[in-house]
C-alpha cells in the first residue's frame, strides 16, 4: 500500500468523522460522503500494488505483474452503493430543510417528552399540560410545495 | 449437496418487485404479484429447510464459478430456518399490511421495497460470502430506508435520519472491515476466511473479530451501539415497524452468530477473552433494554426498547459457545421474531383502533375490543417468558444451557430481566387494555369494525399468534433442530467443506 493512498484515507476518515459529529445536517451528509471515498479507497489499496490490467490477452506473464481485480470489483460495488444512499440522504435532508427551514437535527421528541415528563408529573401521575408540542403528533402536511 | 433452489427466495422477489413496478396503476395486481412472491418464497424456503436438515449443507454457486472464485451460496441447517421463519413472517406482514387502508400503503411505492427488502433479507441468509452478504445488507436496508420515511411526516425524517446515517456508519466499517481483512487474508469468502483466519496473528484476529461485532451489533442494537434503535423503529407505519423489529435487528443476529462461529471460533490459543465480552455485552444489553423500557409511554417505544432486551438473550446463549448455548440462542431467535411481530402488529391494531399507541390516551380496549385483548395478551406473556409460551421454553433452555456451565451471573440478570419484562407488558395491559384515557387520542377512535379491526389486519395477527402458541407444541423437534443447527454451527469443518469441496468437482 502506498503511503500517500494511505495517508489520503487516514484524512478522509479524519474530516469524515469530524464532520459526522457536527448537528448541521449538511455537514452529517458531507462525512458521510467522505467517509465512504475513505473506506472504498481503503478496499482499492487493500488489493496491494499497482500492476498491468487483469486481461488475459494470450501473453501470460507473471501474476505478480498483474493487479488485483477483485477489490477494484468490490470498490465499484461499493461505490454505486454509496452513491445511491446519499442521494437519498440529500433529498430526506432536503424534505427535512423544507419541514424545519433549518438543517439542525433536532432531539427525539419523545426522549425531549421522557425528560420533561419528571417536571411535570405531580403525586397524581401524568398531567396533560395542554402545550402541544408535548403531545401532539400530527402536524400539518402543508410542508410539501 | 450442489442445488439452484437456493436462489428462488432472493430472485423472486426481486422480480415481484420489477413486476410490482409495472403494474403499479392497478392496486389489486400489486397485491397479487406481493402475495404471490412471498407465497413461492416460503414454500421454497420449506423445501430448502427439509432438504438441507436432510443433508446437513446445500450450496450452489452463482454463474457456476465454483468457491472461493464465484460467490457460493451456501444454506446450513441455521440458515434454513431462519429463511422459513423470515418468509413466513414476511408473508403474514404482507397481508396485514393489505388489510391496513391508510395513506402509507397506498403509496404506489410501497408493494415493490416490502419485496426488495424480502429478497434482502434471504440473500443475507443464504450468501456464503462476506462481501455479498454486505450487498444483502445494502439492499434490505436501501429498501427499510424508504420504507420507514415513507409519507415524509416530520418525525419520520427525524426519525428515518437517524436510522439512515446509523445503519450507513455501519456500512462504512463494513466495508473498512472488508478491505482489512481481504489485505490480511486475500478472499472474502467466509469458508476460505474461516481457514486463513486461522493462521494469521491471534491479535490481528481478535481485531476482526471485534470489528465485524460492532458492525453487526450496530444492526442487532447490541450494547452499546443501540442508541438509535427505539427512536427510529416506532415512528413507520404498523407494519413496517413490526418487520423491522422482527427481522432486520435479527438478520444482524444472524451474521454475528455466522461470523463468530465459523471464523472465530473460541478457544484456538488466548480467544477466550472474547467469549467473556460476549456475555458481558449480552448482559448489559439486556438490563439496558429493559430499563429504557420502563421510562417510555409510547407502546411502540416500550416494544422497541424491548428488542434490544431480548437480543441480549440471544448473544447469551452464544456467548456460552456450547451446543446447548447456540441451540437456546437459536431456539430464541425463532420464538422471538414471531412473538415480536406480533406484538408490534397488535400495537397496530391498537393505534388503528384507538387512535393512538400511547398508553395515557388509550384506555379499556378489554371492554371494546377483546379480540385485541387477547391477540396481546398471548405474545405478551410469551416474551415475558410465562409458561406454558415459547418465551418460557426459549428462556429456560437458556437459563438451562447457563446453570450446565456454572456461569450463574448471567442467568441471574436474565430472570431479573425476565421479571422487569413482564411488569413493562403488565404496565402495557394496564394502560391500554384496562383503565381508561387520560388525553385525547392524536385520532379518533374506530369503534365500527366487529373483530376490533379490518378483518384481514385481524387475521394477519391471528396467524401469527397461533404460530407462535405451536411452537410449544412442538417445542420438541423445534429445539431437536435447533439442537442440530447448533452442532453445525460449532463444528464449522463441514460448513468449510461443503462450501469448498465444490471448488474440485
Amino acid at each position: 500500500m502506498s503511503l500517500a493512498l494511505a495517508a489520503v484515507t487516514a484524512i478522509l476518515f479524519a474530516s469524515g468523522t469530524w464532520l459526522l459529529l457536527q448537528r448541521r445536517l449538511t455537514r452529517i451528509i458531507i462525512g458521510i460522503g467522505l467517509l465512504g471515498h475513505g473506506a472504498n479507497l481503503l478496499l482499492v489499496t487493500s488489493g496491494g500494488r499497482a500492476g498491468n490490467p487483469p486481461i488475459l490477452d494470450g501473453t501470460v506473464g507473471s501474476p505478480a505483474a498483474y493487479s488485483d481485480p477483485l477489490p477494484q470489483a468490490l470498490a465499484l460495488t461499493a461505490i454505486v452503493i454509496t452513491f445511491g444512499v446519499t442521494a437519498f440522504l440529500l433529498a430526506l435532508g432536503y424534505r427535512s430543510w423544507q419541514i424545519n427551514s433549518d438543517d439542525k437535527v433536532e432531539d427525539d421528541l419523545e426522549d425531549r417528552m421522557v425528560a420533561r415528563r419528571n417536571e411535570l408529573d405531580g403525586p397524581e401521575g401524568p398531567i396533560d399540560d395542554g402545550d402541544p408540542e408535548t403531545n401532539e403528533f400530527e402536524v400539518e402536511e402543508d410542508a410539501q410545495p | 449437496m450442489s442445488t439452484p433452489l437456493l436462489a428462488i427466495p432472493v430472485v423472486v422477489p426481486i422480480f415481484g418487485a420489477a413486476l410490482s413496478i409495472l403494474v403499479g396503476f392497478r392496486r389489486e395486481l400489486q397485491r397479487l404479484v406481493t402475495i404471490a412472491a412471498l407465497s413461492v418464497t416460503v414454500v421454497v424456503s420449506i423445501i430448502v429447510l427439509i432438504r438441507a436438515d436432510e443433508h446437513g449443507h446445500l450450496v450452489a454457486n452463482s454463474g457456476g464459478w465454483a468457491a472461493p472464485l464465484g460467490i457460493a451460496l451456501i444454506v446450513d441447517r441455521f440458515a434454513a430456518i431462519m429463511l422459513v421463519v423470515s418468509a413466513v413472517v414476511l408473508l403474514i406482514v404482507a397481508i396485514y399490511a393489505i388489510g391496513q387502508a391508510g395513506e402509507e400503503r397506498e403509496r404506489v411505492s410501497f408493494h415493490p421495497l416490502y419485496l426488495v427488502l424480502a429478497a434482502g433479507v434471504s440473500a443475507s441468509f443464504v450468501t456464503g460470502d462476506l462481501f455479498n452478504l454486505f450487498v444483502a445488507f445494502e439492499m434490505m436496508l436501501a429498501a427499510s430506508y424508504v420504507l420507514i420515511t415513507l409519507g415524509g411526516r416530520p418525525d419520520q425524517v427525524r426519525a428515518g435520519m437517524t436510522y439512515v446515517v446509523i445503519s450507513l456508519v455501519a456500512s462504512t466499517l463494513f466495508i473498512t472491515s472488508l478491505a482489512l481483512l481481504y489485505a490480511a487474508t486475500g478472499t472474502v469468502n467466509m469458508a476460505d476466511l474461516a481457514g486463513r483466519l486461522a493462521e494469521i496473528d491471534p491479535a490481528l484476529r481478535h481485531g476482526f473479530s471485534i470489528m465485524l461485532l460492532i458492525v453487526f451489533g450496530i444492526k442487532a442494537g447490541l450494547f452499546p451501539l443501540f442508541f438509535w434503535l427505539p427512536d427510529s423503529y416506532p415512528t413507520a407505519p404498523g407494519p413496517v415497524t413490526a418487520i423491522f423489529a422482527g427481522l432486520l435487528t435479527k438478520v444482524g443476529v444472524y451474521a454475528i452468530i455466522r461470523t463468530q462461529t465459523l471464523m472465530f471460533p473460541p478457544g484456538d490459543g488466548g480467544a477466550n477473552w472474547g467469549d467473556d465480552v460476549l456475555l458481558w455485552v449480552a448482559a448489559a444489553t439486556m438490563i439496558i433494554g429493559v430499563i429504557g423500557a420502563i421510562a417510555q409511554d409510547d407502546m411502540k417505544r416500550i416494544l422497541a426498547f424491548h428488542i434490544i432486551s431480548q437480543i441480549g438473550y440471544m448473544i447469551m446463549g452464544l456467548g456460552m459457545f456450547t451446543v446447548v448455548g447456540v441451540a437456546a440462542a437459536v431456539f430464541y431467535v425463532i420464538h422471538h421474531i414471531v412473538v415480536k411481530t406480533a406484538l408490534f402488529l397488535v400495537a397496530g391494531l391498537v393505534d388503528h383502533r384507538a387512535g393512538s399507541s400511547r398508553l395515557s390516551s388509550v384506555g379499556g380496549l378489554v371492554r371494546t375490543a377483546p379480540m385485541i385483548a387477547a391477540l396481546f395478551a398471548v405474545p405478551a406473556l410469551s416474551l415475558a417468558g410465562l409458561p406454558p409460551f415459547s418465551g418460557f421454553l426459549a428462556k429456560f433452555a437458556l437459563v438451562d444451557a447457563g446453570l450446565s456451565q456454572g456461569s450463574s451471573a448471567i442467568v441471574a440478570v436474565a430472570l431479573a430481566v425476565g421479571l422487569f419484562t413482564l411488569f413493562s407488558m403488565t404496565k402495557i395491559w394496564t394502560g391500554a387494555f384496562w383503565g381508561s384515557a387520560e388525553t385525547e387520542p392524536e385520532r379518533a377512535p374506530r369503534t365500527t369494525d366487529r373483530f376490533g379491526g379490518p378483518p384481514l389486519m385481524v387475521l394477519a395477527t391471528l396467524s401469527l399468534v397461533a404460530i407462535s402458541i405451536s411452537f410449544s407444541i412442538w417445542a420438541g423437534p423445534i429445539h431437536e433442530l435447533s439442537q442440530r443447527a447448533a452442532e453445525d454451527l460449532l463444528n464449522p469443518a463441514g460448513y468449510i467443506n461443503a462450501v469448498l469441496r465444490e471448488a474440485a468437482p
